[in-house]
Parts: structure tokens; C-alpha cells; sequence
């Protein structure tokens, strides 16, 4: 790729600009706010304002593009700005949901911030209008210029701001059409680029407060524990030590000078917990535990359709096979830490979070203030991946600073606190059951997940009937793929576990991808059909779906020679919104070695905002996936996680990062996520593709410890 | 009292010689680019150069770095965007959370130094920091274009 001198002076414009966290005081010299999203200044540079996080998938550049789009603004001249959550909360949540989760930062917001952009265009050119005289319907925009066209008069934006901004915000716009769009659908660059590659920028980690002291946590290390008591003694006189204090029930604080040496002294210190009854429990009990479920007589339903039971009893042959992923924890590359400041009837807290109303909310919970009295200052994050939307971090450093009313806390997690106290992937086990025909056509499918809801966990109360819904995605009535299968039954046996669990990249897609697409391939192997053929009457009522497997399947060649030595595997899913597909092309050396040589991906977001953001995801879901299935695992001994830092829970490295080429294939008609859709189809791929390459078909995740030698 | 050269200037600090090297320069001097990710050497977030040599900080104690001189992030290029690599990096728009990517520009940086032309297996090799967002891909592309640039 040849540097563009235009598309590097533009990020390099755009990045000169420091990510602020706050709103700038509305009298800032010649800033003027055009209805809520957008700032124009006097020199036509334009502020986007940003109420969704960014934890790195580019939604803020996306929405600004979403905005600048319907302004018709000059791309150039954005930049960005995040709203404060209780600028949020004191304008009555003018900015709407702050919440980012779910890939939904986009699709979530698409309505109103184009709204908020076109009102913006129409105010800027009534003012416009105004100036000369003329009816504004005389008048055009293009680029941050608004020209009169009967007499070609122009005005740039920044010269009618002052004047538009003034004008009431008009209640009804007329949004483009996709023909119109300018912006939305470019490849333009990130608009926050330059002061992450000049270290200039300050994640959560990095803030510094006057009068900042730093500490380091300990929280019970089996799930469910509580503090007994420590020895604070032991530690006093080491240096920078200025306190060691409880958290809560469940944890304890050492405050020094600095993080390193309150760190140092901790892991010194002297604590006794109380197990609660939970130190005994480990990993082999778990798995006995959540195989039971596997032929538990109830369970919740999910899907059904015909009899599947009868169909597959009546069939001349039965498959079946039974798959297993781990516990994962999300390991951002930002460990867990917030600062907070306690002033009695007030709290501040500088925080990285994929949810600032539930920062907000937290802090004031903890600090027993109002929630008029607390100032959440958002920073980038460094990773989320769903585990910044629990506010655990924001609760402790507030509970941490109460105690040291006036002086600013910063409470951070080492990488192996953030390793053991996690909101974990849930661990979970699936039995499929299905009969084939004598020609070998499918006959009844059967798929029975068992193991850990995260809404049993994080909110019961939104049980329907005892039964967590979000553990059949990629498995429900709108995702599932195979809607053509006559009998059908999907369900799930709950069963939860003392391990805290939450949202990872994907959430329920990931292990239930591994478990739909490998099964399928399973089946069109003892069926004798190909992958691909085999798929196509079976998801004939799901002709989205098939679209982009068969879009992935002609960009990867699939039925054409392969090198000697390297096999191709197949799958598809449907998940929080798109439709993705992917075919990998690995080899496995006769020790057993794997190589992962290609993965080619395809997705239908609907619409496609900014395709090489796109790429970007694509590339880094299945990073994240990847590693995944080949080396992240996390096991329960002890009642508590045995895994800590890198060296024991690993992640995938740049030598096992295959290359991969992305299809986008939107259909224009829908807007779908794309952070998370992609991830769950990298493992099933190279699954299915490694039992090409092997004859073995590995059922329970990671790969690490696991036999590849070809059969 | 130890004084360290960092990006050629000399910083005194009152520390324990122990202490490792990314706490001094973060929390004593103050200089937060260079990051916390994982404090045992396996993540490279810390990556900084020491005599060109890029070393992880987390596990370098500041005791030991003598009169060596010390690049961090801030230090690689005087306006934090012409090296090769960062432009590079922005040619690319490599970066995504951009938590790691101060130490990978640092690894990357003193790859290229090392060796002008990396092939795959090079880059392979000498970049094992660990990015969650998964940037791996654009940082290779990234590496051969700051190798064609040089």
C-alpha cells in the first residue's frame, strides 16, 4: 500500500486534535452548537459528538460519518468529540443511549444520529438563506459550502454557524437515500489514529489528578468468598505505603504513592478469606456437572419444529456427537482500572467503560450521592470486548475512595486480578443428535446446549420462564440457518455455576457456531456430500444466509485444487444482525502441527458504512476467535481460576494470524453489527477444515492440548 | 538517586534500584505512552528501546540500565508521527483500542533497525506482542511498507 499524501494529511489533521472528554463550554470562541451532534466552528472545522464508547472497532468514526454524511459536511473538517455521561444525564439524556455492547454502536443509533445530522444541514442552511434573502429551497450543500444556485452565491458553514445555531432545531428532516450517501459506505480513515501511534493518548490507565494517590486490589479469589481479615501491620513501613483498606466484603485495597508499590506490598500482605463453601469446587466437577444436562429429562426450548425425535428414531442412521467449550476470559490489553474522587457530597470518576449511564449509576450507588452529584470523565478504552459494560471496577474505586474523602484514588487490577475476576465466556456442552435418510438427505436434527446463562447470572429477572434466550443465538427462530430442516428441537438445560460470567466478543454465537456448523460438516461427511452442497436444500427458507456462503465459497475457490498438503472447511452464521460465512484453508503436519494459511470471510451488514472498518473487524474477530480455539482456557481449581498472566492464559500472536481476505456483501436493506458477527464462524471453519486435513474431528476446545495428528 | 537518559534528556529519580524500569517512567517520570499490560515480559505493551535494543520495561530493573539510552514512545520521532513506522502505522490505520500499539511501533521500530528488509518469518519472529483487537495483519502490511519507505 503506497502512502496517500491526501489521506495522510487528513489523518494527520483530524489526529492533531486531542479526544476530549468533555463538551466544550458552549461560549468557546466561535463554537456553535447545531442542534445536539454536531459543532461548527468559525474556521469550518466540525465537532462530532459521540455518546457510544470507543474501544477500538471504529464506532466513532462511524458515526461521525453517519452524521457528517447527512450535514453534508466536508469530510475533512471532522473530528470528534465523547459526551459526557452527565452531560447526558443533565440534559435529559438528549444524546440517548451511551451504552456500546452487542454491536449495536451503530445500528442502535443510525436513525437518530442521521436525524441529528440532517437537522444540523437544514439549519445550517436556513441561515444561509436568511443572509441572502432567499427561499432556502433555492439553495443546495455540498461539502461544508451551502451555494444559492439561481445566482451561485456560496457560504461555507463555518460563516453561517453563529447564525444557524440560533434557529430552532426542526422537529421533522428528510434523510438521504443510499444513492445520496457521500460519506457513509467510504473507506475513509479512523479519526482517531495519530495520538494512539504518538502514545499521546490517555486511556484510563494514564490519567493523572492532582494529589493522585494509586492502588492496588485483592478480591476473594474464590468466586463468592469474603474478606475475614488482613494484616495490615505486616506491610506498614514499606515504601509509599499509605493505607490498606477493605472494599466492600469481598476485597481489599493496599494505597500507596504509587501503583508499583502498592502492588508490591499487597502481595505481601497477610489476608484471610472466607471460602464459602466454594473452595472445592474445579473444572472436572464443572464438566460432570454440565454434562448432566446434556440428557437431563427438562429443558428450555428454543426452537421446534415437526418431531425431531421421531424423525431421527425412524431414520436408518443416527449421528451424534457431543462438543464442549471452556470458560474465557476477555484479557484487555487495559487491565481493569478506575480513579475516583470523593468529595462527601460528590464523586468523580475517570473510567474507560462500554457503558457511561452505567458508570454514572455505579459511582453514585457506591458513593450514596445523587446521581446529579457524580461527573463521569470516559476515556478510549483499551479492549472491552464486552467485559467494560460490568461497572465492578467503577463500584470498588468508589467504595475505595469513600474512605479517602478528597483525595483522588486510582484502583488497578494487575493482570492477573483481571485474569481471576472476570465476567467469564459461560462454559457450556452440546449433544447433537441427527438421522440421515438412505440418501442421505438430513432427518431430524436435535441440539441440546447445557451450561452457564449469563442472564441468570447478571439478571434473572429477565428469565422468560426460567429460560435465558440469548443461549440460543445463532440457534433461534430469526438466526438459525437451517429453517428448511422439516424436524427440528433445540433447547437448553441451565446449569450455572459460582463463576461470574458475562458478554465476550460474540457472546453465545461463538461456542453455538463451533456446535451448528462442525455437526453439519459431520453430517455431509457421513452423508458422502460435500460441505456446501449438503448446506444448500437445508437452508433454502434462508436464502440471506446461503447468499454469503456462497459469496465465501466462489472467493475462496472452494471445490478447486488446494496446494498438496492444505484442506478447506466451511460455516455460516446469522448474529446480531449480519450474515457472516467463512472458508479456512489449513494444513496439519504428520506431528500434528497446524498451520492456518487463509481464512476468507464474508459479511452482510446490510449496509456498509465504512468497508475497510470492516476489514478491520473482520481481521480482528477472528483474532480474538482464534485465539479461542487455540489456546485460551479457563479452568477452575480450588474453587478459584488457576490461569493468571500471558504465560498461562494464552492468546493468539502475530505468527498464528492467518492471512484473510474479506468479502462485504451488503444487501442495503438492513442495518446489522459488525464488531461481533464474523467472530463465530473463524473456529468452526478451521475446524471443519482440520478434519479435512486429519480425519479427526475435535470436539472440545482449545486446540492446545490436543492430538492432530492425521488419522 | 539514578538518572537515566530518556530521549535525551537526563531524569534523576529517587528509586529503588529493583523497581522496574515502565514504573519509573510512567509513575515517577510521568510519561504514560509506554504501557501496563501484563508485567512479566509477554505482552510487549512496555516495549521500549534501550541502545536501540528493544527491551520490555515492565521486566527490566531501572537499577540496571546504567547510562544506557532510553527511547520510548514519545521519544521515537520529535512530532510523534514522521518515523517510518508511525507513518507507516497511519498509511495503514493500523491501530484499533491502540492500548499495545505504542510498544508494537517500539518492537516494529527496532526490527526494521535490525533488519531493513524482514520477510514474514522475520516479522513473525520479532513481533510477538500481543494485540487483543487482533491488528496483527495491518501491522505486517504496515512493517513491509515502513521497510520499503526506509
Amino acid at each position: 500500500m503506497q502512502l496517500d499524501r491526501r489521506q495522510f494529511t487528513a489523518a494527520a489533521l483530524a489526529g492533531a486534535f486531542s479526544l476530549g472528554w468533555r463538551l466544550p463550554a458552549q461560549a468557546q470562541t466561535g463554537a456553535a452548537e447545531i442542534g445536539i451532534w454536531a459543532v461548527v466552528h468559525q474556521d469550518d472545522s466540525i465537532v462530532v459528538r459521540i455518546a457510544r464508547s470507543e474501544m477500538g472497532q471504529g464506532t466513532s468514526t462511524g458515526l461521525a460519518q453517519l452524521v457528517a454524511d447527512e450535514m453534508d459536511a466536508d469530510w475533512k473538517f471532522v473530528r470528534l468529540e465523547f459526551v459526557a455521561p452527565h452531560d447526558n444525564f443533565a440534559r435529559k439524556r438528549a444524546w440517548g443511549d451511551m451504552s456500546t455492547g452487542g454491536s449495536r454502536g451503530l445500528r442502535g443509533s443510525v436513525d437518530y444520529v442521521r436525524k441529528g445530522g440532517a437537522a444540523a444541514r437544514s439549519m445550517l442552511m436556513q441561515a444561509a438563506a436568511a443572509r441572502w434573502g432567499v427561499p432556502a429551497a433555492d439553495c443546495t450543500a455540498s461539502a461544508s459550502v451551502i451555494t444559492h444556485t439561481p445566482s451561485g452565491r456560496t457560504l461555507r458553514f463555518g460563516e453561517v454557524a453563529a447564525a444557524a445555531a440560533k434557529l430552532p432545531v426542526p422537529a421533522e428532516v428528510t434523510l438521504k437515500t443510499p444513492a445520496q450517501w457521500t460519506i457513509i459506505g467510504k473507506s475513509v480513515k479512523r479519526l482517531d489514529t495519530l495520538p494512539k501511534v504518538s502514545g499521546k493518548l490517555q486511556y484510563a490507565l494514564d490519567v493523572s489528578v492532582p494529589g493522585m494517590l494509586n492502588a492496588a486490589i485483592a478480591q476473594s479469589p474464590v468466586f463468592g468468598g469474603k474478606l475475614v481479615s488482613f494484616d495490615a501491620k505486616a506491610i506498614a513501613g514499606m515504601s509509599g505505603v499509605r493505607h490498606v483498606l477493605a472494599i466492600a466484603d469481598n476485597a481489599v485495597a493496599v494505597v500507596a504513592d504509587k501503583f508499583y508499590q502498592a502492588k508490591t506490598a499487597l502481595a505481601k500482605l497477610p489476608i484471610v478469606w472466607d471460602e464459602r463453601g466454594n473452595g472445592n469446587v474445579d473444572s472436572a466437577a464443572i464438566a460432570l456437572f454440565v454434562a448432566e444436562g446434556l440428557s437431563a429429562p427438562t429443558a428450555g426450548t428454543g426452537l421446534k419444529q415437526g418431531d425431531a425425535a421421531g424423525a431421527i428414531a425412524a431414520a436408518p442412521r443416527k449421528i451424534e456427537a457431543v462438543y464442549g467449550t471452556p470458560f474465557l476470559a476477555h484479557a484487555t490489553m487495559e487491565p481493569m482500572n478506575c480513579t475516583a474522587l470523593y468529595t462527601g457530597d460528590a464523586v468523580e470518576v475517570w473510567v474507560a467503560t462500554q457503558n457511561g449511564e452505567g458508570a454514572l449509576a455505579a459511582a453514585s450507588e457506591a458513593a450514596s450521592v445523587p446521581l446529579a452529584k457524580v461527573k463521569v470523565h470516559k476515556t478510549t478504552l483499551g479492549g472491552g470486548f464486552g467485559r467494560r459494560g460490568n461497572q465492578d471496577y467503577t463500584r470498588y474505586a468508589v467504595l475505595l475512595a469513600k474512605q479517602l474523602p478528597g483525595v483522588p484514588v486510582k484502583l488497578i487490577w494487575t493482570r492477573e486480578e483481571d485474569t481471576q475476576h472476570d465476567f467469564y465466556r459461560p462454559i457450556t456442552q452440546c449433544r447433537l443428535t441427527a438421522g440421515l435418510d438412505a440418501a442421505g438427505n438430513l432427518a431430524g436434527f436435535h441440539m441440546r446446549i447445557s451450561g452457564q446463562s449469563i442472564m441468570a447470572f447478571a439478571s434473572p429477572g429477565s428469565l422468560q420462564n426460567g429460560v435465558d434466550p440469548r443461549m440460543f443465538q445463532s440457534a433461534n427462530g430469526e438466526e438459525f440457518g437451517y429453517h428448511a430442516i422439516p424436524d427440528l428441537l433445540i433447547e437448553h438445560a441451565m446449569r450455572n455455576t459460582h463463576v461470574p460470567v458475562g458478554p465476550w466478543r460474540g457472546v453465545n454465537t461463538n461456542q453455538n457456531a463451533v456446535y451448528i456448523e462442525c455437526f453439519i460438516d459431520e453430517l455431509a461427511h457421513a452423508a458422502g456430500k460435500d460441505p456446501v452442497a449438503f448446506r444448500r436444500p437445508l437452508m433454502a427458507k434462508n436464502p440471506k444466509n446461503l447468499a454469503v456462503l456462497e459469496a465465501v465459497a466462489a472467493k475462496a475457490g472452494w471445490g478447486k485444487p488446494l496446494p498438496p498438503g492444505v484442506f478447506r472447511g466451511i460455516a455460516q452464521n446469522h448474529g446480531y444482525g449480519s450474515y457472516v460465512a467463512c472458508v479456512a484453508e489449513v494444513s496439519v503436519s504428520p506431528k500434528g502441527e497446524l498451520k492456518i494459511h487463509r481464512l476468507v470471510a464474508g459479511t452482510n451488514p446490510g449496509h456498509a458504512v465504512n468497508p475497510q472498518l470492516i476489514d478491520a473487524q473482520v481481521d480482528g474477530s477472528f483474532a480474538y476467535g482464534l485465539s479461542a480455539l487455540l489456546y485460551s482456557e479457563i479452568t477452575i481449581a480450588k474453587g478459584r481460576v488457576a490461569e493468571g498472566n500471558f504465560d498461562t492464559y494464552q492468546v493468539a500472536r502475530m505468527a498464528d494470524m492467518p492471512k484473510v481476505e474479506t468479502v462485504v456483501v451488503p444487501t442495503g436493506d438492513f442495518w446489522g453489527g459488525v464488531g461481533e458477527p464474523t467472530i463465530a464462524v473463524a473456529a468452526p471453519a478451521v475446524l471443519n477444515a482440520i478434519f479435512a486435513a486429519t480425519n479427526r474431528r475435535i470436539r472440545h476446545l482449545p486446540l492446545k492440548d490436543q492430538d492432530l495428528r492425521p488419522a | 538517586m539514578i538518572t537515566l537518559l530518556i530521549n535525551g534528556q537526563n531524569h534523576s529519580v529517587d528509586v529503588d534500584p529493583e523497581t522496574p524500569l515502565l514504573w519509573v517512567i510512567r509513575e515517577w517520570l510521568g510519561m504514560t505512552g509506554t504501557k501496563f499490560g501484563c508485567g512479566i515480559a509477554q505482552c510487549g505493551a512496555c516495549s521500549v528501546h534501550i541502545d536501540g535494543a528493544v527491551m520490555r520495561s515492565c521486566s527490566v530493573p531501572v537499577g540496571s540500565v546504567g547510562a544506557g539510552k532510553i527511547t520510548t514512545i514519545e521519544g521515537l520521532s520529535p512530532d510523534g508521527q514522521s518515523h517510518p513506522v508511525q507513518r507507516a502505522w497511519l498509511a495503514h490505520d493500523v491501530p484499533q483500542c491502540g492500548y499495545c500499539q505504542s510498544g508494537q511501533i517500539m518492537a516494529a521500530a527496532a526490527l526494521l533497525k535490525e533488519t531493513p528488509k524482514p520477510t514474514d518469518a522475520d516479522i513473525d519472529a520479532a513481533m510477538t506482542n500481543i494485540c487483543r483487537c487482533g491488528t496483527y495483519n495491518r501491522i505486517r502490511a504496515a512493517i513491509h511498507t515502513a521497510a520499503g519507505e526506509a
